[in-house]
């Protein structure tokens, strides 16, 4: 039996305003009592059901507290479904307090293990595990994004809106968003004072081992007791990497809707076949390759790009180039073992680029750049600025030239990296003015758009293929993606490419290689101004729009 | 003391509850959460527990009768009925339950027998006692919260 509270209504001083309990127990005498004891914590109360409402309302509730033992299912077990799915803090309960039991709770990883019969007051303060997650999970998305904090605020508050990124509590999220962004302003992937005590630290490092272990498994089996067996590494816990797990994929979720969006854009611009995956695939992947080789960088895991080529939706290949476009997020994350943007790399990568970018249909490139999705996520976590700058398409022409210089790049990149913010509003700008730059623009905008919606819409699912069949970009939509905006300005720039070098090619198979933009960028960007570690968290970008190189 | 006679007896009552040591803690617990809203909340609560757990009851009397006995089983069961029976205070009544436990897990038939006996007379005997308590206190009239602030 389940009975779901909804405390909507801050009243009391108690819980903080909406805290959404989801109670679960086989046991009616104390589903009577909790809720009883939770309403009067709050003051309304609703009931309904367990995991499927949990499943089908996935922002529906801010915490779940759940009994131990259930007829139909271990409550260990529906601990770790709504942890690795959802995850929302959970609670176990129990009249039994065996130290064995409570130890195997906290290993599944439960908030908090209460000894029944419980008291009110013991409910009273279980807010703290909502609060608390939602500040680890802000500050790990912050890092993970590299967004500077005031785009972060405005991503994020626009990110949450849609709901579920963060589970619930939207304008607490925005709120700690903001506050993780001030807090997170050297964006400092592994900065553990920022953060959590023992909580673990993401590095980019460790993020691409994570992602490539998640690739080689395969996303849609994935799983982390596997991903922790490949990553090897000695430290990290199966909780760890569950938890991390959930964030990367409502990431990639995130960047799928905006890759949607920007595939949307890009689609429209490619109306090149060339664009199409295969050969943008095979231009890309041949500058991917080059860019590879001469990326040495570990941390480029462009190998996204070759394979995920084709992989990526890029809904025609319009500027699906991020790729990751739905069914390859999975790979995209392999792929996007971006991992560290190796500055050096990046100008390897940089020249690399240019030669497949030549090769590269321009619109391509810039279809790719906004369909990067891939990349653009990434983005998204970065900083917006730097679409900011893109948008201007002729600013991009001349920064596209100077493209096969790193330097350049790396001032493309650096306004493509401009918190996505920012980009957002250029984006806007831009997507009227597509024609100004051209058909790259408009892809641009197109690919923001879309964008900028999976963004939003991602609610933790899985890369959604982009499906920016529709070039019909609003503006708006690509704020919605917060990263994507950004990232579209980015790709508009990309378009600015297309032309100028050939990292356009690149772009379109970067894009769709998930993995491989992230890594571009950084490499190209050499500077330090990109928080790469927000940008390309690895987790966190995979979007990394591979358009952003190209 | 309340100058109500039915209240004063019904708050001997409920002390003696406590004092015998049917009752705890939790119960009372019950009680704070009964309001104007819900002005029966513990006796609610309590009808509940009863019916819930005569369904454990019985199917624990069930697995007795079964040979040779399914100790993991009565375990599980009985754990539930702890589970249930801590719901309302019920002290003695979970005392059984620990007890019964304990002898599921060293595997003793006998002990697991004579001690369901005993859980069950506790369990009926608080029951009643209940069942009284309730019907006195409607009779007496909403009190308790009147009541209680003095």
């Amino acid at each position: 039996m389940v009975v779901e509270t909804n405390f909507s209504s801050p009243r009391t001083d108690a819980f903080p305003a909406g805290l959404r309990v989801l109670v679960v127990d086989d046991d009616p005498t104390w589903l009577k009592i909790l809720e009883k004891m939770l309403k009067k914590l709050t003051t309304c109360c609703l009931a309904r059901e367990a995991l499927k409402l949990l499943r089908e309302r996935k922002n529906g509730y801010d915490i779940v507290i759940s009994d131990v033992n259930m007829p139909d299912m271990d409550g260990f077990k529906l601990l770790e479904h709504v942890g690795l799915e959802m995850d929302l803090p959970v609670i176990m309960m129990s009249v039994d307090g065996e130290t064995r039991r409570v130890m195997k709770g906290v290993q599944h990883g439960a908030c908090d293990y209460l000894l029944k019969p419980i008291r009110m007051k013991e409910l009273r303060n279980i807010w703290q595990h909502v609060f608390r997650k939602k500040i680890h999970e802000v500050r790990d998305i912050e890092s993970l994004e590299g967004i500077e904090s005031i785009h972060m605020t405005r991503s994020g508050s626009e990110l949450f809106d849609d709901g579920h990124f963060l589970g619930g509590g939207d304008t607490t999220l925005g709120r700690k968003r903001k506050d993780a962004d001030n807090k997170h302003d050297d964006k400092d992937l592994g900065d553990p004072s920022s953060t959590k005590k023992a909580r673990i630290v993401w590095t980019i490092d460790l993020h691409q081992k994570f992602v490539e272990a998640v690739n080689q498994i395969g996303f849609d089996k994935v799983g982390p007791k596997k991903i922790l067996n490949l990553m090897n590494v000695p430290w990290l816990t199966r909780e760890n990497v569950a938890s991390h797990l959930q964030k990367y994929r409502l990431y990639l979720s995130r960047l799928q809707k905006e890759r949607d969006v920007k595939n949307s854009f890009i689609g429209i611009k490619h109306s090149d076949p060339s664009l199409k995956d295969s050969n943008s695939g095979s231009g890309l992947h041949n500058s991917m390759n080059v860019i590879q080789d001469n990326v040495s960088n570990g941390s480029f895991s462009f190998s996204v790009n070759n394979s995920c080529v084709p992989n990526v939706d890029l809904k025609g290949r319009e500027g699906d180039g991020k790729g990751i476009s739905s069914g390859p997020m999975a790979e995209s994350k392999g792929t996007f073992s971006i991992g560290i943007p190796d500055p050096r790399k990046a100008k390897s990568l940089q020249i690399s680029f240019d030669h497949s970018l030549g090769s590269v249909d321009s619109v391509v490139n810039l279809a790719s750049f906004g369909s990067t999705d891939t990349v653009q996520y990434s983005w998204n976590e970065v900083p917006q600025i730097q679409f900011k700058q893109e948008y201007e398409p002729l600013q991009l022409e001349n920064r596209i030239n100077q493209l096969p210089l790193p330097g350049l790049q790396h001032d493309l990149l650096t306004k493509y990296l401009q918190p996505a913010i920012s980009y957002r509003s250029d984006h806007i700008k831009h997507s009227s003015p597509t024609e100004a730059v051209g058909e790259s623009h408009t892809l641009n905008d197109q690919v923001f758009e879309p964008i900028c919606t999976t963004t939003s819409s991602m609610k933790g699912q899985d890369i959604i293929p982009n499906h920016l069949t529709e070039p019909e970009f609003s503006p708006r939509n690509l704020y919605d993606g917060v990263g994507v905006e950004d990232l579209q300005l980015c790709w508009l720039q990309g378009d600015c490419y297309a032309t100028n070098s050939g990292l356009q090619g690149f772009d379109c198979t970067e894009y769709n290689n998930p993995a491989t933009i992230p890594e571009m960028p950084f490499h190209l960007y050499d500077a330090p101004s990109f928080d790469h570690e927000h940008l390309f968290d690895p987790t966190e970008y995979y979007v990394i729009d591979q358009g952003l190189f190209a | 003391m309340d100058r109500n006679p039915l209240r004063r007896q019904l708050q001997i009552m409920r002390k003696s509850f406590f004092d015998q040591g049917y009752l705890d803690e939790q119960f009372v617990q019950l009680e704070e959460l009964q309001d104007e809203a819900n002005p029966n909340f513990v006796e609610e609560v309590v009808t509940l527990y009863y019916r819930d757990s005569a369904r454990l009851i019985l199917s624990i009397e069930q697995a007795l009768e079964r040979k040779p006995f399914d100790f993991n089983k009565l375990d599980a069961h009985m754990h539930q009925f702890k589970g249930s029976s801590s719901s309302i205070g019920a002290k003695k009544v979970k005392a059984e339950s620990t007890q019964f436990r304990e002898y599921c897990k060293s595997r003793n038939r006998e002990g697991c027998t004579r001690c369901f006996q005993q859980l069950k007379k506790e369990y009926a005997t608080l029951r009643k006692k209940l069942e009284a308590y309730f019907q006195l206190a409607r009779q007496a009239g909403p009190m308790e919260t009147a009541c209680r602030p003095k």
